[in-house]
């Protein structure tokens, strides 16, 4: 009972149940959705999310938010598929490391100014946030650039299979190892954690909380910038509104995964089922018929249910009543 | 020492009556069959160790906590207090360790927040809040502007500013816990002329200290409680000092500072002429292996400034710093880490441990350089250095991977000290080690304090508390305004001495 109650307060093994539980029900009334080719899709659809939501962790665990990551995916995605229009030779590992590149850049600028300048990280990546949508009109001219515009090479890479797994899946699973191994085996993730969980104890642990947070964003600005090229190629098309509003999903599979708004508490393995989650269920409401707008609140109520749960976590944390509660930095 | 009750007369009826008060959370019985009496016109000691119970016993008096059982009788009538409004209705108010007020609001909005005087429309009556909050301020002597924001003013000013709202609500019984705390010596004797203007204005106070010295300048009576019982209570000049110390511990304190005899060696670390464009000018120091050096000094004096300084959270703008011979420059903590200096901040609950973090990880946290091989976390490493200081410290826990916030206060400080001493310093730093801790864990520190220094290791301790500095210290250096004021060796030293020292007043005495 006890090792029942143990397992049920991990967050990752609630969330497993949580996916296992909405597997269920769909397969009640479609079984077709359970196949492993169907699920193979739903992680090949849910990787890019993954991988973000991997990137806007590192920052969120730093006490900090990186709004501009969808805005970065558009600007990346744009320049890379104009690039690919415009030099239609250009081999396509370039352009990646051309995507790679830029998306750095564009963390990097919201590092900066965050550690520098010391703005506060919401109001740095609301401002470069719409910065980045506005510049990716400014490159396009408000144009589209469409499949019949990009090379095959361009188009096909995330696409090919290897051992039965496309490209992309493939990209998702080494974005957790590798997400999972700087999380827990680096300094650097002990870091992040140590950042956010108290800003102050940090720096007099000899950690340089700045740099920490810098770093957090170039990650999760190189992530986004990947994710660029990855998104257009996927789907075949590019124009300024690419993943409008996906910094938000990428936040709620973090929240939903039992990464702290307040920093300092999350796991690699708590965002991937949290994103998987979402993954399942904008997966699964359109099998099942339900309306894009319920879609949108279904997955507004979620959220809400996930940051309840991670409050009252967060409370039987804090059972020694009789000591001083200590304000939060 | 001993004050006269000056208006006592043996007739005064207890204000506030509880008797047989319980509480029990999950797991802890926090307050059993407990009893407290408050006079008008004066003040009554309450005195116990961390955890006796005594923040219990206030939220239930202001109205946070609902007792289990028990009875509160204000003017020999029983009340309840269901909500901290009842409480407050009924004249209850407290003014709290850290005072909870808000910055970015002004002083009369500050004082008046949740009552604010409201003009026949129901809108705030702007003109008569700041005329009500300026006279209230008058009233106990504060200069303060009604319209300052609570942001620009001193830690003395905010706590003037606590109790005028205290006054505000028409308060008759007035709760101070530890509200010299975070005082200077000059400010505790404004704290002082205040409470004694409300003693004369016939309000019942409950004064919560670990200070005993301000407990016998000020308070009338007493009440002691031990483990959430109340084991002794009465008036305070029926009793001693000794009396009070072996009721609250439940034991002979004999050797409130146990010392040990180290041994005395070369010069560690020397700091020459260092300054801040701010905080301090010219301070220089040698410490020697096996040192405790006493840096003494009022608050503001920039002792903790030019510790920080010395662990490279802030830079100096002149100085050099020499450790082991070699000469040194700290530009980050890290630097300092590296070097062999560590400092252990004032306030470890809110700067020493990552809560959220596991045991191990606090622990191993400034040595992962050590514990790590290209880069790379080496987990066993850790858990060996973790178990390693949990043992030397007796640290408590079910297990080494639990979140130190889970930990109770004493073990949390373990976890913080363990961390630091994992790092093999030459030279460690304590900043107000014992501060807001009870008497039993007081002499723990000191004992540990002690062992250090047995050891080799160099200490530097950062204290207000003039028994800590003479019981502990082998050298103590007194600043005053960011200068020194004077160095001393234990031999023959007095408070007075220091004092003056410290004041730059020739006549001052303790």
């Amino acid at each position: 009972m006890t090792i029942v109650r143990s397992l049920l307060a991990r967050r990752e093994a609630l969330l497993v149940l949580a996916c296992l539980l909405l597997l269920a029900a769909i397969t009640a009334r479609f079984p077709a959705f359970s196949t492993p080719k169907n699920l193979a899709g739903v992680f090949n659809d849910t990787s890019i999310l993954i991988m973000m939501a991997l990137g806007q962790s590192a920052v969120i665990l730093t006490k900090s938010i990186d709004l501009s990551v969808a805005a970065n995916v558009a600007l990346t995605g744009m320049t890379v598929a104009m690039l690919n229009h415009l030099v239609p030779g250009l081999p396509v590992f370039v352009l990646i490391l051309v995507a790679i590149g830029m998306g750095m850049l564009l963390g990097a600028i919201n590092g900066f100014l965050v550690w520098w300048l010391d703005i506060p990280a919401i109001v740095v990546t609301l401002g470069t946030m719409t910065i980045f949508r506005g510049l990716a009109f400014v490159e396009s001219g408000g144009a589209w650039v469409n499949a019949h515009e990009m090379s095959p090479a361009f188009l096909e890479l995330p696409r090919t299979l290897i051992l039965g797994l496309p490209v992309l899946s493939w990209t998702g699973l080494l974005a957790i190892v590798l997400a999972t191994l700087l999380f827990t085996r680096t300094g650097l993730g002990r870091a992040f954690y140590a950042t956010g969980g108290n800003a102050v104890a940090a720096v007099y642990a000899g950690i340089d909380i700045g740099k920490t947070r810098f770093l957090a964003f170039v990650l999760s600005g190189t992530v986004a910038g990947l994710c660029g090229y990855l998104w257009v190629s996927r789907y075949a098309v590019a124009y300024v509104d690419v993943a409008s509003g996906f910094e938000l999903d990428t936040i709620a599979a973090c929240v939903i995964g039992g990464v702290s708004t307040i920093g300092g508490v999350g796991t690699v393995g708590g965002v991937v089922l949290g994103a998987l989650f979402l993954g399942i269920i904008k997966n699964a409401l359109p099998v099942i018929g339900i309306s894009p707008f319920w879609q949108m609140a279904i997955s507004g109520a979620i959220i809400i249910t996930a940051v309840v749960i991670n409050a009252r976590g967060e409370r039987v944390k804090g059972r020694v009543i009789l000591r001083r509660k200590e304000l939060p930095l | 020492m001993n004050a006269m009750p000056s208006t006592d007369t043996p007739t005064t009826e207890p204000i506030l009556k509880m008797t047989g008060i319980s509480k029990t959370f999950p797991g802890v019985k926090a307050l059993s069959d407990v009893a407290l009496e408050l006079r008008p016109g004066h003040v009554t000691a309450l005195i116990g160790e961390n955890g006796a119970g005594k923040s219990t016993l206030v939220k239930i008096l202001t109205g946070i906590y609902q007792p289990d059982g028990g009875s509160i009788a204000i003017d020999g009538k029983e009340v309840a207090l269901p909500t901290a409004e009842a409480a407050q209705e009924l004249g209850i108010t407290a003014i709290h360790q850290e005072t909870v007020l808000f910055d970015e609001l002004t002083v009369a909005e500050n004082i008046y927040l949740g009552h604010q005087p409201r003009n026949r429309y129901g809108l705030i009556d702007w003109a008569a809040m700041h005329a009500r909050a300026a006279a209230i301020l008058h009233g106990i002597d504060a200069p303060i502007s009604t319209r300052t924001r609570l942001k620009d003013l001193s830690i003395a000013q905010r706590h003037l500013v606590a109790i005028a709202r205290a006054l505000s609500i028409d308060a008759r019984i007035v709760i101070m816990d530890e509200p010299t705390a975070a005082l200077s010596y000059k400010e505790v004797e404004e704290l002082f002329g205040i409470i004694d203007r409300l003693k004369k204005a016939g309000k019942a106070i409950l004064f919560i200290s670990h200070k005993f010295e301000e407990v016998w300048q000020i308070c009338e009576y007493f009440a002691v409680f031990r483990d959430g019982r109340q084991v002794g209570a009465g008036r305070l000049d029926e009793v001693s000092h000794n009396d009070l110390v072996k009721l609250m511990v439940g034991r002979d304190v004999t050797q409130a500072f146990p010392k040990l005899p180290a041994e005395i060696g070369d010069v560690v670390l020397k700091v020459d002429g260092y300054c801040h464009p701010t905080e301090f000018d010219q301070v220089s120091l040698e410490l020697r292996r096996g040192e405790i050096l006493g840096l003494y000094g009022l608050v503001g004096a920039g002792r903790s400034e030019f510790c920080q300084a010395l662990f490279g959270v802030t830079h100096p703008s002149a100085g050099t710093v020499t450790l082991s011979g070699k000469s040194i420059a700290v530009r980050s903590p890290s630097d300092a880490i590296d070097a062999g200096i560590v400092y252990v901040p004032e306030e470890r609950g809110r700067h020493g441990a990552i809560t959220a973090m596991s045991i191990v990880s606090n622990i191993s946290l400034p040595s992962l350089k050590v514990t790590s091989r290209r880069n790379f976390l080496r987990m066993a490493e850790e858990f060996e250095l973790a178990r390693e200081y949990a043992e030397r410290l007796d640290l408590r826990a079910a297990s080494l991977s639990q979140p130190v916030g889970t930990l109770s206060g004493g073990n949390q400080q373990k976890v913080v000290i363990g961390k630091w001493l994992a790092t093999l310093p030459k030279v460690i730093i304590l900043d107000e080690p014992t501060k807001g801790i009870d008497i039993g864990s007081k002499a723990a520190v000191h004992a540990f304090m002690s062992q250090l220094a047995v050891e080799g290791l160099a200490v530097i301790m950062v204290s207000s508390e003039i028994p800590e500095i003479l019981g502990m210290s082998d050298r103590v250096i007194v600043m005053r305004e960011g200068r020194m004021a004077g160095v001393f060796e234990r031999e023959g030293l007095t408070p007075e001495a220091l004092v003056r020292a410290a004041t730059g007043n020739k006549e001052a005495a303790a």
